[in-house]
């Protein structure tokens, strides 16, 4: 293991002074667990690690004018289990709890989830459906906001340089009356695996009505892809199990799978793909009716 | 660099001259010579490792040591009182829920956070909880009801909204 310094700052300002001071020789940590991993195997390799776990600004989960808004130090089980998530952005909670196994959804956090840029985060594929923002603060005193999945920049790369800036928040839109969530994972066993398929789904609704949809599919690419033509095609529809496989097979016509040892074959995923539409729109659209 | 780190281990203070990149597992096991916690996939993958740190089970294998300054941290070896075992270690010898032992002092440090956070957990709850441990010889059967009993016996009433880390309330 590597020769390291390790500071926690109690603000977010002096955190990011730290960074700014080692000139990107210093790296944030949050609940480390992909982190860790990366130094194990030399591909991280920061002389400092700036934890901000004992920040307060950064700890807890509220709602806002709207939004549920979380600290970067919230984690996957504080999400899965925070009543406000689960009654506000469910999707959010479902994918927080299908993160490894209780004790990395213990430590690691909804914010590294984006950081860390996976494919297929839970979390950031849930995000994505909901319409997540992230907050992102520079030692400059800028402060930039970016929309889910533009905060991947490429495979296992965020849109943040963690030597440098900081994603302070993550804020949700709050779902409200009417409005529904989902969340769909495949893997080969329930814990400790990672996403063969996962589909995120967000309804509002006006009776019947499908007022606007979001669909997220991972993973299909570096970064979790929107079915925007299936959300097209949703808007304005009535619901009906017919109208949810139209959609289901607009969103299956854009996912380019790749066939994986790990994740399985195209064509497997793609029998699964439409399937797992249709359950989570029908979910979403059923938690909109208050079911 | 190396640095004096602190922290609460089974109830005592300990400081340790150590690199914070150190992995709080090598640290028990090497520097404090608590073998007890056990080392599988060190990759998060199988919770041997399963210590508890701020009252949550958390994987000692994906923490760095520089983590641990300041935090209560309780292992296997924290759990007995003198010769008295603890509920758990009890309810998985008399429910034969050990083979090989392995992944044994990991499923009891899961079963024991639970435990202190809901004294009477359901079966989904506890497969929850035991979710980030794997065993290969039990099929986890007797694991399951060897927590179940053992919920009886315990007691506590935590409240888990709040966060352990910078002890502000988080809703």
């Amino acid at each position: 293991m590597l020769s390291q310094d390790y500071v926690f700052p109690r603000t977010v300002e002096s955190a990011l002074a730290l960074l700014k001071e080692y000139g990107g020789k210093a790296i944030i940590i949050a609940g480390g667990t992909d982190l860790v991993l990366l130094e194990a195997r030399k591909k991280e390799t920061s002389a400092v690690l700036v934890d901000i776990s004992h920040i307060p600004d950064l700890c807890g989960i509220r709602e806002e004018e709207g939004w549920i808004v979380l600290g970067a130090n919230v984690t996957h089980s504080e999400a899965a289990f925070s009543p406000l998530i689960r009654q506000k952005a469910l999707a959010l909670a479902i994918a927080s709890g299908k993160v490894g196994g209780r004790q990395i959804r213990n430590i690691a956090t909804v914010a590294g989830n984006i950081v860390a840029g996976h494919p297929a985060g839970d979390a950031a594929v849930a995000l994505t459906a909901l319409g997540a923002t992230c907050v992102i603060r520079s030692p400059d005193g800028a402060r930039r906001e970016l929309g889910m999945p533009e905060m991947y920049a490429g495979l296992h790369v965020s849109a943040v340089d963690c030597h440098a800036e900081l994603l302070t928040h993550i804020r949700i839109p709050a779902q409200g009356p009417g409005e529904g969530s989902s969340y769909q994972r495949m893997e080969q066993r329930k814990a400790l695996s990672l996403p063969m398929l996962c589909v995120g789904a967000r309804v509002a609704m006006n009776g019947k009505k499908i007022k606007s949809a979001r669909i997220a599919i991972a993973p299909v690419g570096p970064r979790p892809q929107r079915a925007t033509e299936a959300e097209d095609f949703l808007a304005g529809k009535t619901a009906s199990p017919n109208v949810f496989a139209k959609a289901a097979a607009l969103a299956d016509k854009h996912a380019a799978f790749r066939t994986s040892a790990v994740r399985g074959s195209s064509e497997f995923r793609h029998a699964v793909l439409p399937v797992f539409v249709v359950r989570a729109l029908e979910e979403a659209v059923a938690r909109a009716a208050g079911a | 660099m190396a640095k004096v780190i602190s922290f609460l281990l089974n109830g005592e203070r300990v400081e340790l001259f150590a690199d914070p990149g150190m992995l709080l597992v090598d640290a028990l096991r090497d520097e404090l010579k608590l073998t007890g916690t056990k080392i599988g996939c060190k990759t998060g993958g199988c919770g041997a490792c399963t210590v508890i740190m701020n009252g949550l089970a958390v994987n000692s294998c994906l923490i760095p040591l520089g983590k641990a300054e300041g935090a209560n941290i309780v292992t296997i070896e924290g759990l007995a009182d003198l010769d008295k075992l603890h509920p758990v270690q009890r309810a998985f010898i008399d429910h034969g829920a050990v083979q090989c032992g392995m992944c044994t002092p990991g499923f009891i440090m899961s079963a024991k956070a639970l435990l202190d956070n809901n004294p009477s957990p359901d079966r989904e709850q506890i497969r929850e909880a035991l979710s980030g441990n794997i065993c290969r010889c039990t099929g986890y059967v007797k694991i399951e009801e060897a927590v179940a009993s053992a919920a009886g016996r315990m007691h506590g009433d935590k409240n888990h909204e709040g966060c352990a880390r910078c002890g502000e309330g988080t809703q």
